[in-house]
């Protein structure tokens, strides 16, 4: 349906499209993801023609684009652009009518066909109420609505959407993405720029990741978005998990730490607090081994999302020996370990003992929510914090940089 | 109702008043005439042809030969009333031409004017932004302080001072073109600055023209800039004129419904398969030249052009089917009532004063009552 082969686009000196080559089959949903820059919506205004390129063809049913013409390529091709100019005055039913144009002659007057294609986009998109409004007194996201209504009166087999949710609000989001999967399953081809990944990959078909003007990958979401694919990409740490209710793709992006640590670290400790620390030192691209954690435990299933090494033990007994050798040696093998939670670390004396006398050290604790320790292991636990750098899950990569051995040698 | 339909009925009601108005002012001036003698000195100039045939005789037009024959027309006037002598002449000969006048000029400033606030979707684009009144000036400018002085200016110029002003127009319109196109493009917004900068500098030229002028030019030069429509008021300039600017607005009328797409903007108006710079092209070198044809005849006559259509817009709405005939007619109408005021003064002002006057007081009570913020 779609044939691009070859496209480049340069503004001056920058190049936006290099040698972008995709084809796209009748009646796929297809998602354009990639970061800001990338090329997207020059992407899409190559294909509607708006922009020629420098080099290269695009083919819709064979036809080339640039041999079409305005009117005939219009016939083919509707847009709904990102942010749709406030057409001063005009009503919703004016500015819907106005997509019947490629289907007028210039003396032709608008015909009962053209009013039943304007009346059947406005129920598409269950937007009647909206007909006799003024189209510049509408909100942003009705006024998306009604640019979609024009795109629909248009009639044609192709519909390009250059980032159809980025003004809405979750519900419509939603309910606009519903809206092009429905036009899908009707026999529509749809090209769309979208930036919520999880979105994308809930509603298409097929994503082609495009980054630095070109394309990276395309296929099915499951194969387009990886862990490796999306770091290159997006410069990111990400999350991938199916979503429980879905069933689709979800994405989370980590948050980015600043300043990498190129320090290894074992984070021993459970719990959330734990569970924020590793999810910090895996953003600022730490090599990080956790453990030992019982499963099910929240550090367990983050090191698991993450992909990081993971010893694991029995829950509520006490630590067998192959568990504390493997300890033993992740906590010998990393430069710095990292404590969460050392109120409850300290009251396990096996685990307590690993740590004795590790250094450097790193003792991780939010103060609203310190767990009440016996005074055994409270006093265990305020000793941990007096020989190592204290701090809370915000400030885990500083501390992890600033930690220091002990320069008195205690053992 | 239909938009067709309401371009028709709001075109005949605004006809309707431009005749009532016209027949009103022509009984207005230093003699009284009662309407009604107005009314039968005008319907008895009405004559039906009733048959043709070559005569001897060029058919010429300012002097310029147009057809090497003549064409004798037979003609019948079914009307009769008894209408003085003095009365008719002054009627037929006097008033009307000029009234003619200022509604054809009337006509064309406010259709122009139109169409280039859609074109810019600029709420202060006027019918001269593109520098058509300012090459306009420097054309007759010149040829009026420098035609006495250098008679080849003077002898070169086919239709003298309408035929230097046209051209003068046509050619700012031109440059302006020209600098604001890149690779086939024409951006609007680099076209409004371009037009900004010619304006400027061919307003340097005119002072320089009018400091420098020879005794006895500068009033002349001054009243041209002001707008006049006395110095035309004869059924010739008149009559060319209205084939110009008529046929300049049958070529508007088919674009005005891409008038309205490409107030959506250039792109979107390209997605919806309209050729964005074949038609910029079209409605610029067209409203260039109907405004140029107005100019020509009655020199720079501000306000009715960037009024005019405001006016029309917040009474019919901003779709140009019908925008475009309503703000031409009401332009018409507005001009006639104009320099009826302006020939009744005293002093027989130029009529651009009066139009301003008018005009800026009323611009300002449309922005205090309703948002011409945005257009």
């Amino acid at each position: 349906m779609i044939d691009v082969d070859g496209v480049s686009v340069s503004f001056g000196d920058a190049t936006v499209l290099d040698d972008v080559s995709l084809s796209v089959e009748r009646g796929t949903f297809l998602g354009l993801v990639g970061p800001n820059g990338a090329g997207k919506t020059t992407f899409l205004r190559a294909v509607s023609g708006a922009l020629p390129p420098d080099a290269g063809t695009i083919a819709l049913d064979g036809d080339l684009l640039d041999e079409l013409g305005s009117k005939a390529a219009s016939r083919r091709v509707a847009v709904v652009p990102q942010d749709t100019a406030v057409s001063f005055g005009f009503t919703a039913r004016d500015v819907v009518a106005m997509g019947r144009t490629p289907h007028r002659g210039r003396f032709e007057p608008s015909s009962r066909e053209d009013s039943r294609a304007v009346d059947e986009a406005f129920a598409r998109v269950d937007a009647e109420h909206l007909a006799a409004r003024r189209i510049d007194e509408l909100s942003g996201g009705e006024r998306q609505t009604v640019t979609i209504a024009r795109a629909l009166a248009q009639e044609t087999p192709i519909l390009l959407l250059d980032e159809p949710t980025a003004s809405l609000d979750i519900n419509h989001q939603v309910e606009t993405l519903e809206l092009v999967a429905d036009l899908v399953a009707d026999g529509k081809t749809v090209v769309a720029a979208i930036h919520d990944l999880s979105l994308a990959a809930r509603y298409c078909d097929e994503l082609a990741l495009l980054a630095d003007g070109d394309i990276v990958a395309t296929g099915l979401p499951e194969s387009v978005l990886t862990r490796d694919r999306l770091a290159d990409s997006f410069d990111a740490r990400t999350v991938l998990r199916r979503d429980p209710v879905t069933e689709s793709l979800g994405v989370t992006t980590l948050a980015r730490q600043p300043d990498a640590v190129e320090r290894s670290v074992h984070l021993v400790g459970s719990g959330s607090v734990a569970a924020r620390t590793l999810e910090r030192l895996v953003g600022a691209d730490t090599t990080v081994t956790v453990g030992p954690v019982a499963p099910g435990d929240a550090l367990a299933e983050t090191a698991s999302l993450l992909g990081v090494e993971t010893i694991e033990r029995y829950p509520h007994e006490p630590l067998d020996d192959p568990t504390l050798t493997a300890a033993r040696e992740a906590i010998d093998g990393a430069a710095v370990v990292a404590v969460a939670n050392p109120g409850l670390v300290a009251g396990d004396d096996r685990l307590y003992e690993l740590l004795a006398g590790r250094s450097p050290l790193v003792v991780v604790e939010e103060t609203g929510d310190r767990q009440p320790a016996p005074e055994r292991a409270e006093s265990r636990a305020e000793s941990l914090r007096l020989r190592g750098e204290a701090t809370d899950v915000r400030g885990v990569v500083d501390a992890v940089g600033r930690a220091r051995p002990l320069v008195e040698a205690d053992d | 109702m239909r938009t067709d339909v309401r371009a028709v009925v709001w075109s005949v009601g605004l006809g309707a008043l431009l005749l009532a108005t016209i027949a009103v002012c022509t009984a207005v001036g230093p003699v009284d005439i009662a309407p009604t003698a107005v009314l039968a000195a005008i319907l008895n100039e009405l004559w039906l042809p009733t048959g043709a045939r070559l005569t001897d005789g060029a058919v010429r037009v300012f002097g310029v030969t147009l057809l090497p024959f003549g064409v004798g027309l037979q003609t019948t006037h079914p009307f009769g009333f008894h209408v003085a002598e003095t009365t008719r002449v002054i009627v037929v000969s006097l008033r009307l031409p000029r009234i003619a006048l200022a509604a054809i000029v009337g006509f064309a400033l406010a259709a122009a004017g139109t169409v280039m606030q859609g074109f810019f979707r600029n709420p202060m684009a006027d019918p001269s932004i593109v520098g058509v009144s300012s090459g306009a000036a420097v054309g007759a400018v010149t040829f009026i302080t420098l035609g006495g002085v250098i008679p080849f200016v003077g002898a070169a110029v086919p239709f003298g001072i309408e035929g230097a002003a046209f051209v003068g127009a046509v050619a700012a319109a031109f440059l302006v073109y020209t600098i604001a196109t890149e690779g086939g493009r024409t951006p609007v917004a680099t076209l409004l600055l371009a037009g900004v900068a010619v304006q400027t500098f061919l307003g340097a030229v005119v002072s320089f023209l009018m400091v420098t002028s020879p005794e006895g030019t500068l009033q002349r030069a001054y009243y041209w800039l002001l707008g006049d429509l006395g110095m035309n008021a004869a059924w010739e300039p008149v009559g060319v004129a209205f084939v110009a600017v008529s046929a300049c607005f049958l070529l508007l009328l088919p674009f005005t419904r891409d008038l309205n797409v490409l107030m959506l903007g250039e792109e979107d108006a390209h997605h919806l398969g309209i050729e964005v710079e074949r038609t910029k092209r079209i409605l610029l070198a067209v409203s260039s030249g109907i405004t140029a044809a107005g100019v020509a005849v009655a020199g720079v006559i501000g306000f009715v052009g960037l009024v005019v259509p405001h006016a029309m817009r917040l009474v019919v709405g901003p779709d140009h089917r019908v925008l475009l005939p309503t703000s031409a007619l009401a332009g018409a109408t507005f001009l006639v009532v104009a320099d009826t005021l302006a020939r009744s003064t005293a002093e027989v002002l130029p009529v651009g004063i009066v139009t301003a006057a008018v005009g800026a007081p009323f611009f300002l009570f449309l922005l205090s009552r309703r948002e011409v913020h945005a257009l």
